[in-house]
C-alpha cells in the first residue's frame, strides 16, 4: 500500500514540472502583457515596471529564477495587485473555494446518490424516469443559468435567501452549493444508478435475499458499497473539478474565492498568479486522484488483495 | 414512494424558510439608521496606493481616503478648497502659490506640510516607481526631464516648499487645468514615514496601505479590508472639514458582476450600482421615481482607421463611412437611448466647449464620396475589417454598424473580435484596418481629447499626423490669453481633425446608475465625480418597489 502511494506522488513529480513550463512558456506566448493597457504607457514607466518585476531578464533567466522562487515555496508578486503575493492571494481565496466546492459536493452526493439509488431500484418504471429525466436536465442545464433562476426564485421574488456575500447573513451559502453541486448531482446519480444496477444482478445479492434479509437491508449492507464504487472514483476528479470550475458560480454570487482570481489572471496576463494558480490547482488534482484511487481500492475487495499483494 | 419525495422537498422548503427567517433587515435600512451608504463599486481594487494604481475602482475609495490640493464641486465641477485653503496663480500663468490648510491632518494627527507634497511629487514622478498616471505631473517645469531619467536632480522639477504650508509651483507652460489635476490621486500627497517604515519608498509592493498600516488625510479612514468581498471606512476624527462629513462610514463592494449587482441593488443590499445592464434600462427607465440616473458622460465611443492602409488611406472613403451611419438609430434601438450620438472626438459641454459637427449623416453625399473614390454602389470595394475586443455590446453595435454600410453602401465590413490583451496588441501595433476604441477623459478640457491625435501622440494609433493641427494644440492653445480664445483654437483644430476623419465618433458615452431614493447629494456631473463628503442619507425616503 505504501509503495502505491509513494511511488503516485513520486510520479507526480514530473508531472507537475511538465506542468509549470509548459503553463509558464505558453502564457508569454499570448499576445499582450500585464501592463498593456487601453492608455498608452509611456516607455520609461513600463522599463521600470519590467524591471521590477524581473521581465528585464531573458525568458530563460526568468524560468530558472521562477523555479527557484517556487522551491521555497514563493509564488511571486501579483501583477494586477501590487501589494499583494500570490501566496497571499490563494490563502485567502482557496479556504472559500474549498468551502465550497465541499457544500456542492455534499449537495450533489445527497441528491445524486438518491436519486440514483431509487431509479436503480425498478429500472424503466416511472421511478426510474423520472429521477433520470431531472439529472438528464441539471447536466444540461448551465449553472449560469441556474444561479441566476435560483435567485429570482428564492432572492428577490421569495427573498428568503441572500442573493449574494458569502459568510456574510446566514443561509448565503445554500444557493450557491445547490448552483455549483447540481450539474454533478446529475452525473453522481447516473453513475450511481449504472453501478446498482450491475451489482444488483450479481450472485452474492441473490444470496442475501436467499437468506431472508429484508430488501432495505440487501440494499444498504450489500449493494451500497458495491453499487457505490463508481461514484467514489468519480470524487477526486469531482472535487477537482469543483474547485477549478466554480468560477461562474462564484461571479454569480459575488463570492470571494480561487476561482474569480483564476480566470481574472488569464484576462489581466497576471503571469505570476496564472502559474501559481495552476501549479497548486494541478498538486490538488494530483492528490485528489490519488486519495480517490486508495478510497475505491479499499472499498473494492479484489483491488484491495492486489495491493496487498505487492 | 412519491411521498418520499414529496417529504424531501417539504424538509428541503421548511429549511430555507427558516432560514429566511434570519434574514433581518436589509444593508439599506440598516445603513439609512446608521449613515453607512453601501456602494457597489465595480472590482477589487489592485491596491490603494495613489501612486500605482490606474483604475475607477480605485480612484473612489481612494477619493474617500485622500484629498487632494483642491477638490471638485460635484455639482459644478469646478475646484473647491482641499488641502490648499487658497492659491493665487501669478499673471503670466506660469506660478502657482498654494496656501495649505493649518488644520490639515493626518489621520494619526500629524500636520500636513508643504514638505509632504514635495516628497510626494518626487515619489509620483520617481521613474523607478512605475507611476503609470505620473504624466498628470507633466505641467511642472522639468518634471517629464526627471520622470524620464533625463535629469537626477529633483530640485530642478518646478517644485518649492517656501515656507510650512505654502507651496510653489513653476509650470512649462500656462496650464489653465492644472488646479483640476490637483484633485487626481497621483498628485496626492503621501505619508512619508508610514511608507518608509514599511519598505523602499519607491518599491511598489510595500504593505504600508493595509489597514493596520495606512495613513491618509481624506474624509474617511480605512476600517477594513477583506479581498473580493467588501472594503469599509469610516469617519475621519482629524480630518480639517470633520464637521461637514455627514456619511458615518461607506461599505465598498467589488461588484463585478453587473447582474448580479443589479440583483443585490433589487434586494436592497446596495445604495448605488456602478451600472446597469443594458438590457433592464427600459425596465427601470418605465418605473415611477425611477432610480435609474443616466448623465453624459466625459468619454467617446469611436472607431480609429488605419489610414495608412488602402482603402482607408483615401479620405473620401473615410468620410463615406462616417457619414453612411444613423448614429441616431443606434442609440434608440441598439443602446435603448441610454448614451448621446457622437460627431466629434471631444464630448460636448465639455466645460463650455462646444464642439464642431463637421458631417451629419447623409447617405447620398456618402454613396457619392464612395463613387468618387472608386467604389460605386460598392463595385471593387476590397472588403474591410473591424476590430474589436470581444463583448456582448461592440458585437451588437458592430452588428448594427455592418448592417448600415451594407445598406448604405453595398460594401461588405467582415467582424473580427479579439481577446482584450490580444485586441490591445493589435491597436498598439497598428495591425487592424479598423478597431473599437473608447476614451475616457482624465480632466475636463477639450485638450484631453484632442491631443491624443498628435502626430507623436502615444494614443494616437491610426497615422494621422497634421502638423498643423500639432501646432494649433501644442503651441497656440496654450498661448491663449481667455477661455473662448482658447476654445476658438481648439474649435479650429478639431475641424481639421474631423474633416481629416482619422477616426469615425459614434456616441458619447453616459453613465448610468441605479440610486436609492434615500441618498442625497449625489448629483450626476460629467466626470462621474462623486465626492462623498456631500453625501447624507435621508431615512425618510420610501423604499423602491
Amino acid at each position: 500500500m505504501w509503495r502505491f502511494i509513494g511511488s503516485r506522488l513520486l510520479q507526480a513529480i514530473p508531472v507537475l514540472l511538465v506542468v509549470i513550463t509548459v503553463t509558464f512558456f505558453l502564457i508569454r506566448v499570448a499576445p499582450g502583457g500585464p501592463f498593456d493597457s487601453e492608455k498608452a504607457v509611456v516607455p520609461e514607466v513600463k522599463a521600470a515596471l519590467e524591471a521590477q518585476y524581473r521581465l528585464n531578464l531573458t525568458l530563460f533567466q526568468q524560468y530558472t529564477a521562477y523555479l527557484g522562487d517556487l522551491s521555497h515555496g514563493d509564488l511571486g508578486p501579483s501583477f494586477k495587485y501590487p501589494g499583494r503575493s500570490v501566496n497571499e492571494l490563494i490563502a485567502a481565496g482557496f479556504p472559500v473555494t474549498a468551502e465550497l466546492a465541499l457544500y456542492a459536493l455534499l449537495v450533489a452526493l445527497v441528491i445524486g446518490v438518491i436519486a440514483g439509488v431509487l431509479a436503480s431500484l425498478k429500472p424503466n418504471t416511472a421511478q426510474d424516469y423520472i429521477p433520470m429525466s431531472v439529472a438528464m436536465i441539471g447536466i444540461c442545464m448551465p449553472s449560469l443559468l441556474l444561479g441566476p433562476i435560483l435567485i429570482l426564485v428564492f432572492g428577490v421574488y421569495l427573498d428568503w435567501l441572500p442573493v449574494s456575500g458569502w459568510g456574510d447573513s446566514p443561509g448565503d451559502k445554500v444557493l450557491p452549493a445547490i448552483t455549483l453541486g447540481a450539474a454533478y448531482a446529475a452525473y453522481i446519480a447516473r453513475l450511481s444508478r449504472a453501478g446498482m444496477l450491475e451489482v444488483m444482478s450479481q450472485d452474492y445479492i441473490r444470496t442475501a435475499r436467499a437468506k431472508g434479509l429484508p430488501e432495505w437491508q440487501v440494499v444498504s449492507r450489500h449493494a451500497l458499497r458495491g453499487g457505490m464504487i463508481p461514484v467514489v472514483a468519480f470524487l477526486g476528479p469531482a472535487f477537482a473539478g469543483l474547485l477549478s470550475g466554480s468560477f461562474v458560480v462564484e461571479t454569480i454570487f459575488q463570492i470571494p474565492g480561487l476561482g474569480r482570481f483564476y480566470v481574472q489572471a488569464a484576462f489581466n496576463r497576471d503571469y505570476t498568479m496564472i502559474l501559481g494558480s495552476t501549479v497548486f490547482l494541478a498538486t490538488l488534482i494530483v492528490v485528489f486522484n490519488l486519495l480517490s484511487d486508495i478510497l475505491a481500492a479499499w472499498m473494492n475487495p479484489r483491488l484491495r488483495n492486489q495491493l496487498r499483494a505487492q | 414512494m412519491r411521498f418520499g419525495v414529496l417529504k424531501f422537498l417539504c424538509i428541503v422548503l421548511t429549511c430555507l424558510a427558516l432560514l429566511a427567517c434570519g434574514r433581518g433587515e436589509s444593508n439599506v435600512v440598516q445603513g439609512n439608521r446608521d449613515g453607512i451608504l453601501h456602494f457597489g463599486n465595480g472590482a477589487e481594487p489592485q491596491g490603494l496606493d495613489p501612486h500605482v494604481v490606474t483604475g475607477i475602482p480605485e480612484s473612489l475609495i481612494i477619493n474617500a481616503l485622500f484629498e487632494g490640493l483642491t477638490v471638485k464641486n460635484p455639482h459644478t465641477l469646478e475646484s473647491e478648497p482641499g488641502v490648499a485653503q487658497r492659491w493665487d496663480i501669478s499673471d503670466d500663468g506660469l506660478t502657482i502659490t498654494f496656501h495649505l490648510n493649518p488644520q490639515a491632518k493626518w489621520s494619526n494627527g500629524d500636520l500636513m506640510t508643504a514638505e509632504d507634497y514635495v516628497w510626494s511629487w518626487w515619489r509620483a514622478l520617481n521613474p523607478a516607481m512605475g507611476n503609470q498616471y505620473g504624466y498628470m505631473l507633466y505641467p511642472l517645469k522639468n518634471a517629464e526631464d526627471f520622470a524620464t531619467g533625463k535629469i537626477q536632480d529633483f530640485s530642478d522639477v518646478g517644485v518649492k516648499a517656501v515656507d510650512e504650508h505654502t507651496l510653489q509651483v513653476k509650470l512649462n507652460t500656462p496650464t489653465p487645468y492644472f488646479i483640476q489635476l490637483m484633485d487626481h490621486h497621483s498628485t496626492f500627497a503621501l505619508h512619508r514615514p508610514t511608507i518608509e517604515k514599511h519598505g523602499k519608498a519607491t518599491d511598489r509592493f510595500t504593505p504600508w496601505t493595509r489597514v493596520e498600516n495606512i495613513v491618509s488625510n481624506g474624509a474617511f479612514r480605512l476600517k477594513d479590508w477583506q479581498l473580493n468581498r467588501r472594503l469599509s471606512v469610516e469617519k475621519s476624527d482629524t480630518y480639517w472639514d470633520r464637521d461637514r462629513v455627514k456619511l458615518n462610514g461607506i461599505v465598498f463592494y467589488p461588484t463585478e458582476n453587473i447582474a448580479s449587482e443589479e440583483r443585490m441593488f433589487r434586494v436592497e443590499q446596495l445604495h448605488y450600482t456602478q451600472t446597469i445592464p443594458l438590457e433592464k434600462i427600459p425596465v427601470y427607465r418605465a418605473m415611477e421615481d425611477s432610480p435609474y440616473a443616466n448623465a453624459p458622460y466625459l468619454g467617446t465611443y469611436y472607431y480609429l482607421l488605419n489610414i495608412n492602409e488602402p482603402p482607408l488611406d483615401d479620405v473620401r472613403v473615410r468620410q463615406a463611412l462616417s457619414m453612411a451611419l444613423d448614429r441616431e438609430r443606434l442609440n434608440n434601438t441598439v443602446l435603448h437611448k441610454s448614451n448621446v450620438p457622437a460627431y466629434s472626438i471631444t464630448p460636448p459641454g465639455t466645460l463650455g466647449y462646444w464642439p464642431p459637427k463637421v458631417f451629419d449623416h447623409n447617405i447620398e453625399a456618402a454613396r457619392k464620396l464612395l463613387a468618387e473614390a472608386g467604389y460605386p454602389d460598392g463595385k471593387g470595394w476590397p472588403g474591410l475589417e473591424l476590430t474589436y475586443n470581444t463583448s456582448e455590446s461592440h458585437l451588437k453595435i458592430a452588428v448594427a454598424l455592418q448592417q448600415m454600410w451594407k445598406d448604405a453602401l453595398n460594401i461588405d465590413i467582415t467582424l473580427t473580435n479579439q481577446e482584450w490583451k490580444v485586441y490591445l496588441d493589435s491597436v498598439d501595433q497598428m495591425d487592424f484596418q479598423m478597431a473599437r476604441r473608447g476614451w475616457i477623459g482624465d480632466y475636463v478640457d477639450p485638450n484631453n481629447f484632442l491631443d491624443l491625435f498628435l502626430c507623436d501622440g502615444g494614443n494616437n494609433s491610426t497615422g494621422f499626423c497634421d502638423p498643423d493641427y500639432d501646432k494649433l494644440i501644442q503651441h497656440q492653445a496654450p498661448q491663449a490669453k481667455s477661455r473662448a480664445e482658447r476654445y476658438a483654437i481648439f474649435h479650429q483644430a478639431e475641424t481639421r481633425l474631423m474633416e481629416q476623419m482619422p477616426i469615425i465618433p459614434i456616441y458619447t458615452y453616459t453613465s448610468n446608475h441605479l440610486i436609492h431614493p434615500s441618498v442625497q447629494g449625489l448629483p450626476p456631473n460629467l466626470m462621474d465625480y462623486v465626492n462623498f463628503r456631500y453625501i447624507w442619507l435621508d431615512k425618510n425616503q420610501e423604499v423602491v418597489e
